[in-house]
């Protein structure tokens, strides 16, 4: 399983009702099925994740997150994940909105655009930054709504939203070093964060 | 065992064929319908495909007493129905462990006759492309099992039967039914053919409708519940159509409040109007454009009258004319109405201990073209089965040729199908 997706997974506690929203091939609800008994449900668009998933038997339910989650009642599940997909949403204020009525906490992963590197990469290139966790050139890029942790944070804020905890990723995903916390805008290549209202 | 004689066997021969709209006028058999399509319009890559697998062979419908006189069956209205014979077929082999099992649940329209073929190989079954050593429903996997409903009119009780306690056809004093009732019959079959616990049942439209209240009444039964293009309760536009339909059926002078089986003349203007109006509602608009436009039948020029002129009209007139070969007027009645009446989900306290105790997976799928029963319809079958708790996937599928779709080759679907079928098969007793 991919790093950050085992740091995520740590945050979810087992026998939870989880969805994943924008699940792909359905690598971290596998995990959680198997691993942390928990009853896991994806909601993924592309047919091809979707095949993927039903071949593993994980439920997922074929729709497009920046159209709401109609599908889903409220408080219908423990724990919802939007992992490495808010930034590919067109409406992420709407889909934080979505998933925080849908269940009773939320995950929420993303690269953090205020990285040093990325800083560095568009301060002295002058061009928008490509790197192992944003690999796409600016034209092909379905991350269309990038944002620093501070961003974030003020989105949550405004949202409503409580941060119950926040796990600092490093550039492979993994949980970064202890270090990073002094300055985690800068220092760390991606969060992940636990919601409440 | 009474010898059976199916309403269309004793009505070959009397159609009336002196009627205005059948006359001066070639109906368009199904198979120029397709020609005029690939003549005319760019074929999706979804009908170019070949079918995946094979087709089977000869098969045969056999018939079983499930209910007697004596050990009637007790239907949800408080009326009970014995003797209750059934039509059904098998295909594919039960395993030791009797745990292969695909229940195939029929359409409002549909019969036993799901694959393979009764002698003519050009004849097959209504869901031959799906059904077959390769296909989705995997008969080297799989047992599969369908059976013609109750009230249905192609070998299992219905309307056109012998009442007992008259000697005469049943008519209009057969009871009515609900879905619940038709999965009465269902389980009573696959516990005559020793099958405790279906891999799956799987259906269209009304089929689908029976699956899943299969799937609420018995929450430990079913492994897997393939609900396509259904609904958890008709729309007022549903109901509508249906409507419609019935009362070209019992406004038609042959109708004679359904006693029309024994002196030879049955309402067969009334029931053609319905399956025209019916057959309008299986199609999307798109699908139409295709395969007619505004062409005129078997000429260049409109003719301008009121006879059947567009290619469109012949088509409907066709479809409802072949329509009577097959299909009794009562049972059409029945039938319709059981899908009027239908709400799976009415009571909320039963859904929910339904699904909590349920280990179904469920598996739906809608159309996106589809506008007898759309997505919408899908979706509120999605949420409440996912509000539940059940675990539930769920595909809007690309399809222009609307609540037919169901029947055909679209391979996005039957890859999913496919899919579905092949992990409940892996993970069956586990």
């Amino acid at each position: 399983m991919r790093p950050d997706l085992a740091v995520v997974a740590a945050m979810i506690p087992p026998g939870s009702r989880v969805l994943d929203l924008g699940c792909g091939d359905g690598d971290l609800l596998a995990e959680l099925i198997g691993v942390g008994g928990c009853r896991g449900q994806g909601v993924e668009v592309s047919p091809d994740a979707i095949h993927a998933c039903i071949a593993r038997g994980i439920p997922v339910v074929e729709a497009d997150i920046d159209a709401g989650l109609p599908d889903f009642d409220d408080a219908s599940f423990d724990v919802v994940v939007l992992s490495q997909t808010l930034q590919a949403t067109r409406y992420p204020a709407r889909v934080l909105r979505e998933m925080m009525r849908v269940g009773r906490v939320g995950v929420v992963s993303f690269p953090n655009f205020g990285h040093w590197r990325l800083r560095v990469y568009l301060g002295a290139r002058g061009r928008m930054p490509v790197s192992r966790s944003l690999p796409y050139p600016w034209h092909e890029t379905p991350n269309i709504h990038l944002c620093t942790l501070r961003d974030f944070e003020e989105l949550a804020a405004a949202e409503g939203l409580h941060v119950a905890e926040r796990r600092l990723l490093d550039v492979d995903g993994r949980a970064a070093p202890a270090r990073a916390g002094r300055r985690p805008n800068l220092l760390a290549a991606g969060a992940a964060y636990l919601l409440t209202r | 065992m009474p010898k059976l004689e199916t309403p269309s066997a004793r009505r070959s021969g009397t159609n009336r064929s002196g009627e205005p709209w059948s006359r001066r006028v070639t109906l368009v058999p199904v198979s120029m319908g397709r020609r005029i399509d690939t003549l005319t319009a760019p074929r999706s890559a979804n009908s170019l495909r070949r079918a995946v697998g094979a087709s089977l062979g000869r098969v045969e419908t056999q018939r079983v007493v499930l209910f007697t006189a004596d050990r009637p069956l007790a239907l949800d209205s408080g009326a009970t129905l014995g003797p209750v014979e059934v039509a059904y077929e098998t295909y594919g082999t039960l395993d030791a462990d009797r745990a292969n099992a695909v229940v195939v649940c029929h359409a409002l329209t549909g019969d036993a006759h799901a694959a393979g073929h009764h002698g003519d190989p050009s004849k097959r079954g209504w869901w031959d492309n799906i059904i077959g050593p390769g296909r989705p429903v995997d008969t080297d996997r799989f047992f599969v099992v369908c059976a013609n409903l109750m009230g249905g009119c192609q070998g299992t009780t219905g309307p056109w039967s012998i009442d007992p306690a008259t000697g005469r056809p049943y008519g209009l004093r057969f009871p009515l039914m609900t879905v619940r009732d038709l999965v009465r019959v269902h389980r009573a079959l696959t516990a005559h053919l020793g099958i405790d616990r279906p891999l799956a049942a799987m259906g269209g439209s009304l089929g689908g409708m029976q699956v899943l209240q299969w799937a609420l009444d018995a929450p430990e039964e079913l492994g897997s519940a393939l609900i396509i293009c259904a609904s958890s309760r008709l729309s007022a536009q549903n109901i509508a159509f249906s409507a419609v339909a019935r009362e070209a059926i019992m406004g038609d002078p042959d109708f004679r409040g359904g006693d029309y089986y024994d002196d030879g003349s049955t309402p067969d203007r009334g029931l053609s109007v319905a399956r025209m109006l019916a057959h309008i509602t299986y199609l999307s608009e798109e699908s139409m454009r295709r395969k007619f436009g505004r062409r005129i039948q078997d000429a260049e020029m409109p003719r301008f009258g009121f006879d059947v002129d567009f290619q469109v009209e012949s088509y409907l007139q066709h479809q409802g004319a072949s329509f009577l070969k097959r299909f009794d007027a009562n049972s059409y009645l029945y039938l319709s109405r059981v899908m009027d009446y239908f709400d799976a989900f009415a009571d909320p306290v039963a859904t929910a201990r339904a699904l909590a105790a349920t280990r179904t997976r469920f598996l739906v799928v809608s159309f996106d073209s589809d506008w007898r029963f759309d997505t919408a319809h899908s979706r509120e079958i999605v949420r409440t089965l996912a509000a539940n708790g059940a675990q539930v996937t769920f595909r809007e599928i690309d399809s222009p040729h609307g609540h037919d779709s169901f029947l055909l080759e679209v391979p996005e679907y039957h890859r999913t199908v496919a899919g579905f079928l092949d992990r409940a098969m892996s993970e069956r007793g586990g």
